[in-house]
């Protein structure tokens, strides 16, 4: 077996063989190099062409219009484009915006940023199991609330939200919704004819497809109008300007197009995977699943072993490629923010792994991972003082410990 | 996050790992760091009639660096007396140990350890 093993999907997938041939054939002489933009010439037209099907194709797995699909640099730019561009245009009807806590740091970053051009925004308190709880959604709207932001699929944690029953929610009151949706395209079901959404983000490389490129689905019924926030050419219905990138927006095509005809069997095939890594580490004490048990996706996994430090974790676990919960290698020493928001103690935050699973883990890696999780859990808690004391029965809450 | 061969020397095979009785008279027992701060480390000292330290134990909950830091502290108490021990400084630890900055507050938590324990002997033996 190869090491180390790759468990960090939700990071980044490796981008499909298929994705890749296709991606090729847009940049030589020999290929399809094109400006799509180019109108006068047989150049342009076939690189338009190849455009418009990758777009149809990102359109047809959230069952979209292909003419709501606005090609970006990626999720980020997405989020920041969604959020940015509806609260300048509607704001004269008001100034107040709400999200999540455990949002991706492009959309708090970017309501931050919102602040500063004087918004207010409320960042609402998740509830333990990580999810959106609807009756603190509806009592934090206002009369002047124009946007509400919540995710998916929380790439942390892996929990799904209520988005059908947000976006009900919103659009009684007539507030604008925008879904980051990076983590959930080929993993869960997305029906933009059913689904109450105006804005949702996607991502390339979260699908199998390269990095560097991303959409934003723009409801046209009705029409949602965004203020640019990167201007030039016009290019992208005047919302996003820059010669458009077709090597990878062919590649995302043909990721979304894969995604759509195997997600229910992959889905299928990553759940076994997940139940057998679970499995694998039940009997060891003290394992806390962290969100959501139920309403989650497959792929993301993430667990707190309590009394081991989670960088010497990842340290004992380097034949596992996993990321950790805690952001121990900065200065700051800070757990994740989004553990932190489902209640978690400092100690289970920094205890914290997140193995995500994806297209082309087997069973032999889940079953060398359990092993690998095993020894180090083993060698970690002999080494571990608070161990110890959990195994004397001591109430590590009640001991006076000095920070520093 | 590259780790100096010491580290991972330290933190793939760590010396003196366990505990001794806590009870014994001859041992002292120095426990500092926080769960909440990500590290916490147990050092114990196995202390003689003649305050030289016989042997060392440590227990620690941290990063690799803090593992490695309270590793390397056991080998280095070992025959010194507590006065000795005492003047162990986290600035020798870190240079043995090749810290990056961010990890030197692993470094001053294994000098405040031994200063615990070196602490608790002195309280338990009334000097």
């Amino acid at each position: 077996m190869k090491l180390p093993i790759y468990l960090d999907y939700a990071a980044t997938t490796p981008v499909d063989p298929r994705v890749a041939e296709k991606l090729m054939q847009f940049l030589t002489m020999d290929g399809c190099f094109g400006n799509p933009a180019s109108r006068s010439h047989k150049f342009g037209w076939q690189s338009e062409e190849a455009v418009e099907i990758a777009r149809a194709q990102i359109a047809e797995l959230v069952n979209a219009d292909p003419r709501e699909i606005v090609f970006t640099s990626g999720a980020t730019e997405s989020n920041n484009l969604a959020i940015k561009g509806a609260a300048q245009f509607y704001h004269k009807k008001g100034k107040h915006l709400i999200t999540a806590k455990t949002e991706h740091k492009a959309v708090l970053d970017t309501m931050r940023s919102l602040e500063r051009e004087g918004f207010e925004v409320t960042y609402l308190d998740v509830e333990a199991s990580g999810l959106v709880d609807l009756d603190k959604l509806t009592a934090a709207i206002r009369p002047d609330t124009t946007v509400i932001s919540i995710m998916f699929v929380n790439n942390e944690i892996g929990v799904i939200q209520d988005i059908a029953a947000i976006g009900e929610l919103c659009r009684s009151k007539g507030i604008i919704f925008h879904v980051d949706a990076a983590q959930a395209t080929g993993k869960v079901d997305i029906d933009l004819e059913t689904l109450k959404v105006d804005l949702m983000s996607f991502s390339g490389h979260k699908t199998y497809g390269p990095k560097g490129i991303g959409a934003l689905y723009v409801r046209r019924k009705p029409r949602i109008r965004l203020e640019a926030q990167t201007h030039g050419g016009g290019h992208e219905r005047g919302m996003r300007s820059g010669t458009l990138a077709t090597h990878q927006i062919v590649a995302m095509g043909e990721a979304f197009r894969i995604a759509k005809e195997e997600m229910h069997a992959e889905r299928e095939r990553v759940a076994v995977l997940r139940d057998r890594l679970l499995d694998g580490i039940k009997d060891i004490e003290q394992v806390f699943l962290n969100g959501d048990a139920v309403q989650r996706v497959p792929g993301i996994t993430n667990v707190s072993f309590n009394y081991v430090e989670g960088e010497s974790l990842i340290m004992a676990l380097k034949d596992i490629a996993v990321s950790s919960g805690s952001a121990c290698t900065s200065a700051s020493l800070e757990p994740s923010y989004v553990l932190r928001a489902l209640g978690l103690t400092d100690e289970l935050a920094h205890s914290s792994i997140r193995f995500s699973i994806g297209r082309y883990t087997t069973e032999e890696q889940i079953d060398h991972t359990i092993k690998i999780v095993h020894d180090a859990i083993d060698k970690l808690r002999d080494m571990s003082p608070l161990w110890e004391m959990y195994k004397d029965g001591v109430d590590l809450g009640s001991v006076a410990w000095v920070a520093h | 996050m590259a780790y100096s061969t010491k580290v991972i020397d330290h933190y793939e095979n760590p010396r003196n790992v366990g505990s001794f009785a806590k009870d014994d008279p001859s041992i002292a027992t120095g426990m500092v760091g926080a769960p909440a701060c990500g590290d916490v480390m147990k050092l114990q000292l196995k202390i003689n009639a003649e305050g030289i330290i016989e042997d060392a134990k440590f227990k620690t909950y941290g990063c690799g660096s803090a593992i490695a830091s309270s590793s390397l502290v056991t080998e280095w108490v070992k025959g010194k007396s507590i006065d000795e021990a005492a003047l162990i400084k986290n600035t020798d630890i870190a240079q043995e140990l090749a810290l990056p900055p961010v990890k030197i507050h692993c470094s001053i938590l294994a000098e405040d350890a031994i200063k615990a324990a070196i602490a608790d002997y002195k309280q338990r033996h009334g000097n």
